[in-house]
């Protein structure tokens, strides 16, 4: 692995974190030996080898559609950090 | 090991609900003793992030008139039990050891949190952990490091630290933890105490903070094994609210305990004990060894030949889950959000920025980029692969043999700060983190002491579902030696 092919500001938009300048170096360096170590994944033939998602091999859950309660507004908008009557506000999405 | 001169706070789970069964001891007592002796050491410890002694009194009040109307709800109607704080408890902050949850409230219980109130559990103490349980000291919470009981100047392990470390001091009777690539098991082992990880989808995560989801798992530390055992028949079982959850038979794991058989076949990984194996590690587990020999178990070298790309296995598919599961902080619905955001993009990448700590954005960016455009089969799809091959490894060694044995931790608790690269923090998970891989339950059992008195633990490891025999297993050498029964000086 070059570390130079790790974009971090390409990653950082992607995952949506302000990283600082300091942040960005830092884990630039820290990235690059992890994927170095992590690149022996390379020498594993993996030919002809099913992916698994779960330790177990997991079927389809099904549910009865039934209504269940659930939380009240007042329960729901606890944590929000920003609140308008019963709803979550935001910065203005669209002009 | 006890006398009747134990202090309250260090009887074994088993032992107190005999006690509470006497009437020798009421659950207002007991819990009193568990609330006094945190105060006493949390000021050193810092094994806690909140604890709500009130609730956690009239919930004692409510076992003792339960009790005295012959009404009890069992073995933990009345027990002191802590959470770790990635478990939810309704009306009770959940920080996950972060800035970004600093002020959330849960509003609803989590399935295992239920069920422990069905069983009658006096719910006392929220514990510190890595944030967001990411780590292997427990110095990753934004909050505080926790102690290690037996040298407060080295770490309890993690990211379970706060709850093996306030078990081990008398902070509760049995705490639970969660575990993703060795979270309960590490610090168990580091702090001298019995930690389990169920098989993936014996115990329901509904209500768990998500890690890495095809991984996580929550599960019992307690002093003993047949402590272990009580808290799993509690919390164990299929529940509707989380689809991966199994639908298996929950057997009476106590009972397996008193059964006369244990498996016999012990099969020894070579891999597990190579180079950068502590010398003192490696001899207490092989007393361990020879303990089960003179048992009449037969000893066998196994493989598992895909052991030496666990740890890059683990780092795809956890760093991966985790940039999925954590974009759920976005600072919209719950969770910190930044002043004055200019738009949208702005809110978003400001209020994760200032809500997250380093690791939980290194891990964010790494499993970003293994899942971009372009490296998605090189990583992630690979990793899957080479996971297929690591169960592969383990099923086919179980062919031969009934359970594994090996050390949990490579070393003893080691000092704060004294990992600061990333990459040898994650080597302490090296032993651990293949039972997370191919689901598998795994316990720690504390089996001695290095010559600066710092625990010791090893690991076994069973089939799918074989929580029963593994018990029986580990309670056949912990119930000769009770090393969970020692106390720190504190």
């Amino acid at each position: 692995m070059n570390s130079s092919e790790l974009d971090l500001d390409a990653l950082a938009r992607l995952a949506r974190l302000a990283l600082t300048p300091e942040e960005k170096a830092t884990f630039q360096r820290q990235l690059a030996d992890l994927l170095q170590h992590i690149e022996r994944l390379s020498q594993v033939d993996v030919t002809g080898v099913e992916p698994s998602a779960h330790a177990h091999p997991l079927q389809n859950v099904w549910q009865e559609d039934e209504p269940q309660p659930g939380l009240p507004p007042a329960e729901a908008l606890r944590n929000a950090p920003a609140r308008r009557d019963q709803m979550i506000a935001v910065p203005k999405v669209v002009e | 090991m006890t006398t009747s001169t134990t202090p309250l706070y260090y009887l074994s789970l088993a032992e107190a609900a005999a006690a509470l069964s006497s009437g020798r001891i009421s659950s207002a007592e007991l819990t009193d003793a568990v609330i006094a002796r945190a105060e006493a050491v949390e000021p050193q410890l810092h094994a806690l992030l909140s604890a709500d002694p009130a609730a956690a009194r009239a919930q004692a009040q409510a076992s003792d008139a339960r009790r005295a109307a012959g009404k009890s709800l069992g073995p933990l109607d009345g027990i002191p039990i802590g959470l770790k704080d990635v478990i939810a408890v309704r009306d009770q902050p959940l920080t996950a050891g972060s800035r970004m949850l600093a002020n959330f409230i849960s509003p609803y219980d989590a399935t295992v949190t239920r069920r422990l109130r069905e069983a009658g559990a006096v719910l006392y103490g929220r514990h510190n952990c890595d944030e967001f349980a990411m780590g292997s000291s427990t110095e990753n919470s934004a909050f505080h490091p926790t102690g290690n009981p037996w040298d407060l100047e080295r770490v309890p392990g993690g990211s379970s630290g706060g709850s093996a470390a306030a078990l081990a001091a008398g902070e509760a009777l049995a705490t639970l933890g969660s575990d993703t690539g060795g979270s309960i098991r590490q610090p168990a082992a580091l702090c001298g105490v019995v930690g389990l990880k169920p098989t993936y989808g014996r115990v329901s995560r509904y209500g768990l903070v998500a890690y890495a989801s095809s991984l996580d798992q929550i599960g019992p530390f307690g002093r003993t094994v047949e402590d272990v055992a009580l808290v799993l028949q509690a919390i164990a079982g299929h529940d509707e609210r989380d689809s991966t959850s199994l639908r298996a038979k929950t057997e009476d794991f106590g009972a397996e305990l008193r059964g006369p058989a244990i498996p016999r076949r012990l099969g020894l990984p070579r891999e597990y004990f190579g180079e950068g194996l502590d010398p003192e590690v490696a001899a207490a587990v092989e007393q361990a060894v020879s303990y089960y020999r003179g048992l009449g178990c037969e000893v066998r070298p196994v493989s598992l030949p895909h052991t030496p790309y666990c740890l890059d296995t683990y780092y795809v598919l956890a760093t991966a889950e985790a940039s999925s599961n954590l974009s759920r902080y976005d600072g919209i619905r719950y969770g910190h959000r930044c002043a004055e955001p200019r738009d949208l993009n702005d809110l978003y990448s400001r209020s994760r920025a200032e809500g997250f700590g380093a690791e939980v954005k290194r891990r964010i960016i790494l499993g970003t980029y293994v899942l971009s455009s372009g490296y998605y089969d090189a990583y992630y799809l690979r990793a899957q692969k080479v996971r297929t091959l690591v169960r592969r490894d383990f099923l086919q060694a179980f062919a031969d043999v009934d359970a594994l044995l090996t050390p949990t931790s490579p070393i003893p608790a080691f000092r704060r700060g004294e990992k600061a690269d990333p990459l040898a923090m994650y080597l302490c998970d090296i032993y651990t983190i293949g039972a997370n891989l191919a689901g598998l339950p795994a316990m720690s059992v504390p089996c001695g002491f290095t010559r600066a008195g710092l625990p010791v633990g090893f690991q076994l490891l069973g089939q799918p579902l074989g929580e029963a025999q593994l018990l029986a297993l580990g309670h056949a050498y912990d119930r000769e030696h009770q090393w969970g029964r020692r106390h720190p000086n504190l």
